[in-house]
C-alpha cells in the first residue's frame, strides 16, 4: 500500500457525503456569480432612468441570491469539514489501533515524542488536506472559472488580460508561502536550540553557579538572542513584502480594469452596469486565487506529513501464533539452552531452567546482568529463540501471546501507572474485578494504610492531576495490579525496591500464603525478598553462576554469601539512630 | 502551556492599568520606533481608502455616463481643478485618474512595508529585551528557587509567556490604531459623499458586530474544547506510548483502544461544535454585507434618479462596503490577545519581582587559602523562604518546623590537607559542599574562609576558590572543548590540553571524530559514564582551584576506566586542599581526616588507622562499602 492508496481509502469510506458536499459547492458558487450581474443590471437601469419599485426588486434579488449561496455554503461547509473531521477521527483510532500491535523493540527505537506528533501534528495537516485544502480547491476552481466566463462575456479583452493575473497571484502566493513555511520553521527551529539551551541552563544551575560562569552564560544566551532576532528580521521581510505586494497585485487588476473599463465607457463600447459588474467578479477571484496558492502548499504539507505516518503503519507486528491452550496451563516453566542477543550483543547465555507448578524461583544478579530479558522473553515483550522457552511442556511460540499473558500477572521493573484513580489502576489487572477484590488486592500489596490516609481512599487520583505517589506506593499499587489478576504465573522483576524493610516484610508474608499453586519468578537486589524461594539463581553476564537454596548458597560462599552478608550489616545500621 | 495556566488565562482581565504601565516602559527604548509606526499606519490607511474615491471622481467627472451629474465630492474636485485652470478632457483625466491610483498603490506598498518591517522589529527587540532581563535574573536568582520551581515552568516564562507579549506589540498595540483608521476614514468619506445614503449603510453595521461577537465568543469556546480535548489525546498518548508494554503485557489493547476512541470522539465532536460556528459565521456576514448593497441598491439608487447622488459616489459606496467588514471584525479579535498579554506579563513580571535572598554584597577576595572552616553549622532545606508560584496547599504542611539536615556540624581544614566525608546516603555530605558554595545559607553557625565569613567574599571570589566535581557530570550541549572551559576565555586551548591529559582523558577524546572540537550532545548522551567521569575531571583541572571539592560517582564501570579515574583522582588530589565525599577506598585512606556523617550529624573523626581501631560505625560503613575493593 502506498500512502495515497491509504488516503483514497478513508476517502473512499465518506464518498456519498463527498459528494452531496461537491453539490453545495457548485451551487454556492453558481449563485455566488449571480450577484455582480443583479448589481450591474441594477446600475445600468439607473443610467437609462428608471423607478424606485424596480430598485425595490433588485434589492430583494440580491438578498435571495445571497440567501441561497449562504445556505449552500453552510451546508457545503458543514458536510466536508464534518466529513474529514470524521475521516482524521478514523485513521487517530486505527493509528493508535496499530501503535498497540507493534512490539517492543519498536519502542526502544522510537522516541515517544516523535510518535505523538505523528499522531496528532501530522494527523493534523493531513486532515487540512481532506478537508479545507479540497473543499477549497474544488470551489476556488469553480469561481474562478465562473467569474472568468461570466467576464468573458462581459469583456473579452479585459478578461483574458485579466486571466493574467492567475499564474501571478496562484504563483505568488505559493512561492511566498512555501518561503514564509520555511523560515517560520528555522525561527523555530532555533527557538529550539535556545529553549533547549535555557533548559540546560537551568537543569545544571549548580554547575553554572559552581564555576561563576554566570556572566559568560548570559553572554551565549545573549548571543543565541541576537541571532534569533536576525533569523526573525529575515522573516520580517518576507512577510513583510509578501502581504503588501499580494495586496498591490491585487489593487493593480483593480487599476487596470478601471483604466481599459472606463475608456471603453467614454468609447461607449461597455456601460456602466458592465463595468461594476466586472468589478465585481474581479473582485470574487482575488480570494479564490490567494486560497488556490495556499491550498496548493497545504496538499504538499499534507502528502509528507501522510507520508510520516505511512512509515508507521508500514512497521509490522511480531507474528503471533493463533495456537491455544483448551485447558488453563499448570504453570510449569522450562527454559532450554536460551541463549539470547540484542543485535550482537549478547545478553543471555545457555539458560537452563526448570520451574515446577507451585515453584517460586528466586533471581539474583548485577545490574545489567541478564535478569529483566530473561523476563521479557518470558513474557514474549521479546520474541525467544524457538524451542527454548516451554509452558506446560509446549513451546512458548506455539501459544498466543493474547492467552499467554492471560495467565501471567507481572510486577515489572519501572513501575508504570496511569493517572487515573488507584482502583483503576489496579483493575487494570482485570478489567471485571469487583471492589471487593480490588480491595483484597490492595490489602495484600500493603496498601492499605496509605490508601487510608488518601483524600478519597482507593477512588484517588494519581498522577499530574491528583496526588504523587512514593516509589514504594507505586510498587505496591503495581503488585496489587498484578494480583487481581490472579494469575497462573507471578513474576516480580525487583518490585520491592523503594519499599522499605518492614513493609517489604508484610507484602512478603501476604505473597507467601498467594503463591501457594501458583508459579512464582521473583528478581531482586535484595536477600529477603527470594531467601524462602525453593530456588534461586544467581546471573552473572548472561550466565547462571550459582543455584540452590538458600542456605546451600550462603554455604557456598560466592556472591550471593557476600550480598547477604552485606545486607545484614546494612540493616543493622538502618538501626542506629 | 499548562491546564493550570491556560485556566489562570480565562480569569484575567483584558486590561490592568499597573502591568500596563509597567508594560509601556519596555516601550519606551523604542518609542521612536513606536511613533514612526503608528504614523505609518495613519497614512496607510489613507491609502487604503482612497481608491474607491478616485473611482468615484473619475466616472463624475470624466466617464460622465448618461445621467450623471457631478455631485458632492466629486463636484468638489472638479471645481478645484477648474479653479487652478486645469481642464482635462476624458480620456486624459481618465489616465490621469489611474496615475493618481497608481501611485496610491505603490505610496501604500511602501508605506505597509515599512510599517509592518519597523512593527514587527519592534517586537523583536522589546522580546530581545525581555528574554535577556529574565535570563539575567534567572541567573541571580537562588538556588533554593529552582529547588521549588520545575524548570518547565520556568522555561515557558522565557518563552510562550514572551512571546504572547510580542503578540501584544505586534498584533495588538499597532494594529488596532490601524483598524480603528481605516474605519475612521471609511467612515468619514462616505459621510462626506452622501451623509444619508451612509446612514443607511451603517445601520447594519450593529448586525456585523453582534454577529462577530456571537462567532468570537463560540469559536473561543469551542477552540478552548478543543485545546483542552486535544490535550487529553496527548496526554493519554504520553501516557500510553511510554507505557505500552505495560498495556501489552496486561491485554488491555481492546479496552485502552476503547478509551482513546472516546477521547477521539470527543476531539472529533469538539471540533464539529467549532465547524458550526464558522459553517454559520461566513454566510451570515455574507448575507448581511449583501443587505448592504441590497440597501445602496434602493437608497442609494433612489437618490440618484432624485439627482442628489452622484453614479460615481454610487459605485464607491458599493466598494466601500467590501472593505468595511475586515477592521470591525479584527477589532474584536483583539480582546483575545490582550488578555493572554496581560496574563503572561503579569507571571514575567512575578518571576522578575522574586527577590535574591543570597546577596553577593560581600567584598573581600581570598589572596592565599589558608583554611576552611564550619563552625556550628545547622541547616535544614525547608525553612521560610518564598513559596514557589502555583505551589497547592499540600506542601504547606511540611513547612511547619525545619528537617535538619545538618545539626551541629563543626570541622576544619587547612591548606593542604585533604578531608574525605563518609556516610550514608542522605547524611548530608553533598549539603556540606552546597552551604560552603553558598547555594543556601545556614540557619545557625558559621563558614569561615580564612577565619572570616564567607557572606564578606564576593561571590565570585568564593566560588572560585573553589572546584566542584559532583557525582552528576553535567555536560552541556556543545564541543569538548567548551565543556572543559565551561566557555571561560581565560582559559586557553593548551590549558585545556593538559587538563585533559593529565586526567587521561585525551585518550578518548583523540578517537572522537573531531577531538577537541566534538559535539557532545544532549546531556553528554553517546559518552560513556567513565568518559563523562573524566571530562569533569579535566574541567576542575582547567579551573585549577586552591580547593577542590569532589563528589566521588558511586556507579560501577569496568576495570579498566575504574583504574583510570582512580590515577585522575590522584592528579587531581595531588598537593591541593580537598575536601572528598569519598566512595573509593583508596582516596579514604589518603585523607588526613575522615568525617563520619550519620544522620546529619559528624559521629566519628579520624584517619582510616585510628577510626578502624575501635568498633564504631566507620568500621561497619567500611565493610559494607569497601570490602569489595579490599578483595578485588
Amino acid at each position: 500500500m502506498t500512502p495515497f492508496r491509504r488516503l483514497t481509502h478513508y476517502f473512499s469510506l465518506y464518498k456519498t457525503r463527498l459528494a452531496l458536499g461537491a453539490l453545495c459547492v457548485i451551487g454556492s458558487a453558481l449563485f455566488s456569480l449571480l450577484k455582480p450581474v443583479i448589481i450591474g443590471s441594477a446600475v445600468n437601469a439607473l443610467t437609462t432612468g428608471f423607478t424606485r419599485a424596480m430598485l425595490v426588486k433588485y434589492g430583494l434579488m440580491l438578498i435571495g441570491a445571497a440567501a441561497v449561496e449562504g445556505i449552500f455554503l453552510y451546508l457545503q461547509r458543514w458536510i466536508i469539514i464534518v466529513a474529514s473531521r470524521h475521516m482524521e477521527y478514523d485513521m487517530r483510532n486505527d493509528f493508535y489501533g496499530h501503535l498497540q500491535k507493534l512490539p517492543l523493540r519498536f519502542y526502544q527505537e522510537q522516541r515517544t515524542g516523535d510518535l505523538m506528533s505523528r499522531a496528532t501534528n501530522d494527523l493534523a495537516s493531513v486532515r487540512m488536506l481532506i478537508g479545507p485544502a479540497v473543499m477549497h480547491s474544488f470551489s476556488s476552481l469553480l469561481v474562478v472559472g465562473g467569474s472568468f466566463v461570466m467576464m468573458l462575456r462581459i469583456a473579452p479583452s479585459m478578461a483574458f488580460i485579466s486571466l493574467l493575473a492567475v499564474p501571478v497571484v496562484a504563483g505568488l502566493v505559493k512561492y511566498f508561502g512555501a518561503r514564509i513555511h520555511n523560515r517560520t520553521k528555522a525561527v523555530q527551529d532555533y527557538f529550539g536550540d535556545i529553549s533547549a539551551r535555557v533548559q540546560e541552563n537551568l537543569a545544571g544551575v549548580r554547575v553554572v553557579r559552581a564555576f561563576t560562569r554566570e556572566q559568560s552564560e548570559i553572554d551565549t544566551f545573549q548571543r543565541m538572542n541576537t541571532e534569533y532576532v536576525a533569523r526573525n528580521r529575515s522573516l520580517i521581510r518576507l512577510t513583510s513584502t509578501f502581504y503588501p505586494a499580494l495586496h498591490m497585485l491585487v489593487g493593480l487588476m483593480f487599476v487596470f480594469v478601471f483604466w481599459v473599463g472606463s475608456r471603453k465607457l467614454v468609447a461607449g463600447t461597455m456601460s456602466l452596469g458592465d463595468f461594476v459588474a466586472f468589478q465585481f467578479y474581479l473582485g470574487r477571484m482575488i480570494w479564490p486565487l490567494i486560497a488556490l496558492g495556499w491550498v496548493i502548499n497545504l496538499f504538499q504539507r499534507g502528502m509528507a506529513s501522510m507520508k510520516r505516518l505511512h512509515e508507521v503503519w508500514s512497521v509490522e507486528p511480531d507474528t503471533d501464533s493463533a495456537g491455544a491452550l483448551d485447558v488453563r496451563p499448570r504453570g510449569d516453566l522450562e527454559i532450554r539452552h536460551l541463549t539470547f542477543a540484542y543485535g550482537d550483543r549478547p545478553v543471555l547465555r545457555d539458560i537452563n531452567l526448570e520451574v515446577r507448578h507451585g515453584q517460586t524461583i528466586g533471581i539474583v544478579g548485577r545490574t545489567g546482568s541478564g535478569k529483566s530479558t530473561l523476563l521479557a522473553l518470558i513474557t514474549r515483550a521479546f520474541v525467544p529463540p524457538p524451542g527454548t522457552v516451554f509452558l506446560d511442556g509446549r513451546p512458548i511460540e506455539a501459544i498466543s501471546m493474547r492467552q499467554l499473558r492471560e495467565w501471567i500477572g507481572m510486577v515489572p521493573q519501572e513501575t508504570f501507572l496511569f493517572s487515573e484513580s488507584i482502583a483503576e489502576n489496579i483493575r487494570f489487572g482485570r478489567a471485571e474485578a469487583t471492589d471487593e477484590e480490588v480491595q483484597e488486592s490492595a490489602d495484600q500489596a500493603g496498601l492499605t494504610t496509605d490508601v487510608a490516609g488518601f483524600p478519597q481512599g482507593l477512588k484517588t487520583v494519581i498522577g499530574e492531576r491528583g496526588i504523587t505517589l512514593s516509589g514504594g506506593q507505586k510498587q505496591r499499587t503495581a503488585i496489587a495490579r498484578a494480583l487481581v489478576r490472579d494469575p497462573h504465573i507471578l513474576i516480580l522483576d525487583d518490585s520491592l525496591s523503594a519499599v522499605d524493610t518492614h513493609t517489604e516484610e508484610r507484602i512478603l508474608n501476604a505473597l507467601r500464603t498467594i503463591r501457594k499453586g501458583r508459579t512464582a519468578l521473583i528478581v531482586s537486589h535484595r536477600v529477603s525478598s527470594v531467601k524462602d524461594a525453593d530456588h534461586i539463581i544467581v546471573l552473572d553476564d548472561g550466565r547462571i553462576v550459582e543455584r540452590g537454596t538458600h542456605e546451600a548458597l550462603v554455604e557456598k560462599g560466592g556472591y550471593y554469601a557476600d550480598l547477604y552478608r552485606r545486607q545484614t550489616i546494612e540493616d543493622e545500621l538502618e538501626e542506629i539512630a | 502551556m499548562s491546564d493550570i495556566e491556560k485556566h489562570e488565562d480565562e480569569g484575567s482581565k483584558a486590561f490592568d492599568p499597573r502591568l500596563t504601565r509597567r508594560l509601556l516602559g519596555y516601550l519606551r527604548p523604542h518609542r521612536l520606533r513606536a511613533s514612526a509606526s503608528v504614523l505609518l499606519v495613519i497614512v496607510a490607511s489613507l491609502f487604503e481608502i482612497a481608491g474607491p474615491a478616485i473611482t468615484a471622481v473619475a466616472i463624475d467627472l470624466f466617464v460622465k455616463p448618461a445621467g450623471a451629474k457631478p455631485l458632492g465630492v466629486s463636484r468638489q474636485v472638479g471645481e478645484w481643478l477648474a479653479g487652478h485652470g486645469i481642464v482635462l478632457d476624458a480620456l486624459t483625466g481618465i489616465n490621469f485618474a489611474a496615475g493618481v491610483y497608481l501611485f496610491v498603490l505603490t505610496g501604500g506598498f511602501i508605506v505597509l512595508y515599512s510599517q509592518m518591517v519597523l512593527m514587527n522589529l519592534m517586537g523583536q527587540y522589546i522580546m530581545f529585551d525581555l528574554r535577556k532581563q529574565i535570563f539575567s535574573h534567572l541567573q541571580r536568582l537562588d538556588v533554593q528557587y529552582f529547588d521549588r520551581n520545575p524548570v518547565g515552568r520556568l522555561m515557558t516564562r522565557v518563552t510562550t509567556d514572551v512571546d504572547a507579549l510580542n503578540d501584544l506589540f505586534t498584533a495588538g498595540f499597532v494594529a488596532i490604531f490601524g483598524d480603528i483608521f481605516v474605519l475612521a476614514g471609511i467612515i468619514g468619506v462616505l459621510f462626506w459623499m452622501n451623509w444619508r445614503l451612509a446612514l443607511v449603510l451603517f445601520s447594519i453595521t450593529p448586525f456585523i458586530i453582534l454577529v462577530s461577537i456571537w462567532f468570537r465568543r463560540g469559536a473561543r469556546i469551542t477552540y478552548r474544547a478543543v485545546r483542552a480535548r486535544i490535550a487529553a489525546i496527548n496526554a493519554f498518548l504520553q501516557e500510553h506510548i511510554s507505557g505500552m508494554s505495560t498495556v501489552q503485557l496486561f491485554n488491555r489493547e481492546d479496552k485502552e483502544a476503547e478509551k482513546f476512541g472516546g477521547l477521539n470522539a470527543r476531539h472529533r465532536d469538539a471540533n464539529v461544535d467549532a465547524i458550526f460556528y464558522y459553517a454559520v459565521f461566513y454566510p451570515l456576514i455574507e448575507l448581511i454585507e449583501t443587505v448592504g448593497l441590497a440597501l445602496i441598491v434602493w437608497y442609494g439608487g433612489g437618490k440618484v434618479i432624485q439627482g442628489t447622488l452622484s453614479v460615481g459616489a454610487l459605485v464607491a459606496f458599493f466598494q466601500y462596503s467590501q472593505r468595511f467588514y475586515q477592521p470591525i471584525s479584527d477589532l474584536s479579535e483583539k480582546y483575545n490577545i490582550l488578555q493572554a498579554a496581560m496574563a503572561a506579563s503579569e507571571r514575567i513580571f512575578k518571576l522578575l519581582d522574586t527577590p535574591v535572598k543570597i546577596k553577593d554584597e560581600g567584598t573581600l577576595t581570598a589572596g592565599t587559602l589558608e583554611s576552611v572552616e564550619f563552625r556550628n553549622v545547622w541547616f535544614a532545606y525547608n525553612e521560610g523562604g518564598p513559596r514557589a508560584e502555583g505551589q497547592g496547599p499540600r506542601e504547606e504542611v511540611g513547612e511547619a518546623q525545619p528537617d535538619w539536615v545538618l545539626k551541629n556540624v563543626s570541622f576544619r581544614v587547612n591548606r593542604g590537607e585533604r578531608v574525605a566525608l563518609v556516610g550514608h546516603t542522605g547524611a548530608g555530605k553533598t549539603t556540606v559542599t552546597a552551604l560552603l558554595l553558598r547555594f543556601y545559607e545556614p540557619q545557625r553557625g558559621e563558614i569561615l574562609i580564612n577565619g572570616i565569613a564567607i557572606r564578606e567574599y564576593s561571590l565570585e571570589a568564593l566560588r572560585r576558590l573553589f572546584a566542584i566535581v559532583q557525582q552528576d557530570f553535567f555536560l552541556f550541549t556543545g564541543n569538548i572543548a567548551d565543556n572543559i572551559s565551561l566557555g571561560d576565555a581565560s582559559i586557553s586551548p593548551d590549558t585545556i590540553r593538559t587538563a585533559a591529559r593529565r586526567v587521561q582523558a585525551d585518550r578518548f577524546i583523540s578517537r572522537l571524530p573531531e577531538g577537541y572540537a566534538s559535539v557532545v550532545r544532549e546531556r553528554g548522551a553517546g559518552l560513556s559514564v567513565g568518559e563523562k567521569q573524566l571530562l569533569s575531571f579535566a574541567r576542575a583541572l582547567a579551573f585549577n582551584p586552591p580547593v577542590l571539592i569532589l563528589d566521588e560517582a558511586t556507579s560501577s564501570i569496568d576495570t579498566e576506566t575504574e583504574l583510570l579515574i582512580q590515577e585522575a583522582i590522584q592528579t587531581l588530589l595531588e598537593g591541593r586542599t580537598s575536601l572528598v565525599i569519598a566512595h573509593r577506598l583508596s582516596t579514604i585512606r589518603s585523607a588526613d581526616t575522615i568525617l563520619v556523617f550519620h544522620h546529619g550529624e559528624i559521629r566519628e573523626r579520624g584517619t582510616h588507622e585510628e577510626l578502624m581501631a575501635h568498633e564504631g560505625l566507620y568500621r561497619r560503613l567500611y565493610e559494607i562499602q569497601y570490602r569489595e575493593a579490599v578483595v578485588a
